[in-house]
């Protein structure tokens, strides 16, 4: 599969996630994954352990980030930007500045390849997740581990449906903040 | 957590998110800044009584469209900045010009003017508070971009935090010039846009602290 067609399915996937199917969305997800895995494994030779953990860091950033994604934009220019961003920060904490000259500067190549081979994630998530406080960690263990629908989660939460979304949105960016900060 | 555990846990009950999210944002954030630094301006240093009159003069235009001419090029520079991978291109011009020309107009205006009067032009009645009253103005918006882009994804956050400093300092400035009595264009090419760079400097200082995601 060549570029621009990685760009058109990816793009055609995402419009149709952000208008709420939530199959589509998950297939780009899993289909970003692999382009993501296999740009951030290319350039973090020197720390294969933790690809897969930037692979993770990165789709959480580009869910919390999806409203800032606009049709007319190149998908690959948007993602490009979100996983030198996550990178930079990454490189940023393990070694200063001077491992940024290399691997940085090449543009816009993220969907050039595909690796679906995951390998383990070292950060633990699941962990992380039970640090945040209750009105985030319920609504995301209900709705979108669990699966149930925003009502059923209000009425075994005893929680508003509005405080729900929130819990979620918040939740998932507390989250990601969680994970920049390493704790 | 998998890869694949994390992906279907964000992909369960999406909800559709709304478009034009950066301008909407941002927008908001003018809404809510720019009455404030009316409010602001009207109470702590009143409109001028000859604003009527005002109207007619084309340094009063001067004054009020150069500051605006950057508010606009700022909230198109701050909105682009505010996604990632789209940069603000030739948004940029849109704030150096208006000072450019502002510069080019003092200077004209100076070497024209008989030696006796030019510390007037420079200095006016107000060059001791104009820098302060111009920052202070522009605060309210300043602090509501700031809001709005942590609400955003700038990947440039130094650069983004100027922008929104070029756009809240641009709408204050416009602001303030309904009730600064200055007219001579030397005073507004130094302390306009002195207390114009203020903002600028602070949000690019700020940002890459406050607008990490």
């Amino acid at each position: 599969m060549g570029m621009s067609d990685a760009e058109q399915l990816l793009r055609d996937l995402l419009l149709q996630g952000l208008d709420g199917n939530a199959q589509a969305y998950h297939a780009f997800l899993i289909k970003l994954g692999t382009h993501l895995r296999a740009f951030l494994g290319r350039r973090l030779f020197g720390w294969p352990d933790e690809v897969e953990d930037l692979v993770q860091e990165c789709l959480l950033a580009v869910h919390n980030q999806r409203h800032t994604y606009e049709p007319q934009q190149p998908l690959t220019a948007w993602v490009h930007a979100i996983a030198r961003y996550k990178m930079i920060d990454f490189l940023r904490g393990k070694a200063g500045r001077e491992a940024l000259h290399d691997p940085l500067d090449d543009e816009l190549e993220v969907f050039a390849d595909s690796a679906t081979e995951a390998s383990d994630a070292r950060r633990d998530l699941d962990g992380l997740l039970d640090t945040l406080p209750d009105r985030q960690r319920l609504p995301i263990v209900h709705v979108k581990l669990e699966g149930l629908s925003v009502v059923e989660t209000a009425q075994r939460t005893g929680m508003s449906e509005s405080a729900i979304k929130v819990g979620i949105h918040r939740g998932l960016k507390a989250l990601a903040l969680k994970i920049r900060r390493r704790e | 957590m998998k890869t694949e555990d994390l992906v279907a846990m964000l992909a369960t009950n999406v909800d559709a998110v709304p478009r034009k999210a950066a301008s909407r944002q941002i927008g908001l954030a003018l809404a809510v800044g720019l009455p404030l630094s009316m409010l602001l301006m009207a109470t702590e240093y009143g409109v001028r009584r000859d604003l009527l009159t005002a109207f007619g003069w084309p340094m009063f235009w001067v004054k009020l469209l150069v500051p605006l001419c950057i508010a606009v090029f700022g909230f198109v520079a701050v909105q682009r900045l505010a996604r990632p991978g789209v940069s603000p291109r030739r948004a940029w011009i849109g704030i150096v010009a208006p000072v450019l020309f502002i510069w080019l107009l003092g200077a004209l205006v100076l070497m024209s003017a008989p030696a006796d009067v030019r510390a007037t032009l420079v200095l006016g009645q107000t060059w001791r508070s104009c820098v302060f009253n111009i920052a202070a103005i522009s605060a309210p918006i300043f602090v509501a971009s700031l809001w709005a882009l942590k609400h955003l994804a700038p990947t440039r956050p130094a650069a983004a935090g100027a922008a929104a400093g070029a756009m809240s300092a641009g709408a204050g400035a416009a602001v303030y010039a309904l009730h600064c009595p200055e007219l001579a264009a030397p005073f507004l090419a130094i302390w306009y846009v002195i207390g114009m760079a203020l903002p600028v400097l602070a949000g690019a200082a700020i940002g890459p602290r406050a607008l990490r995601w």
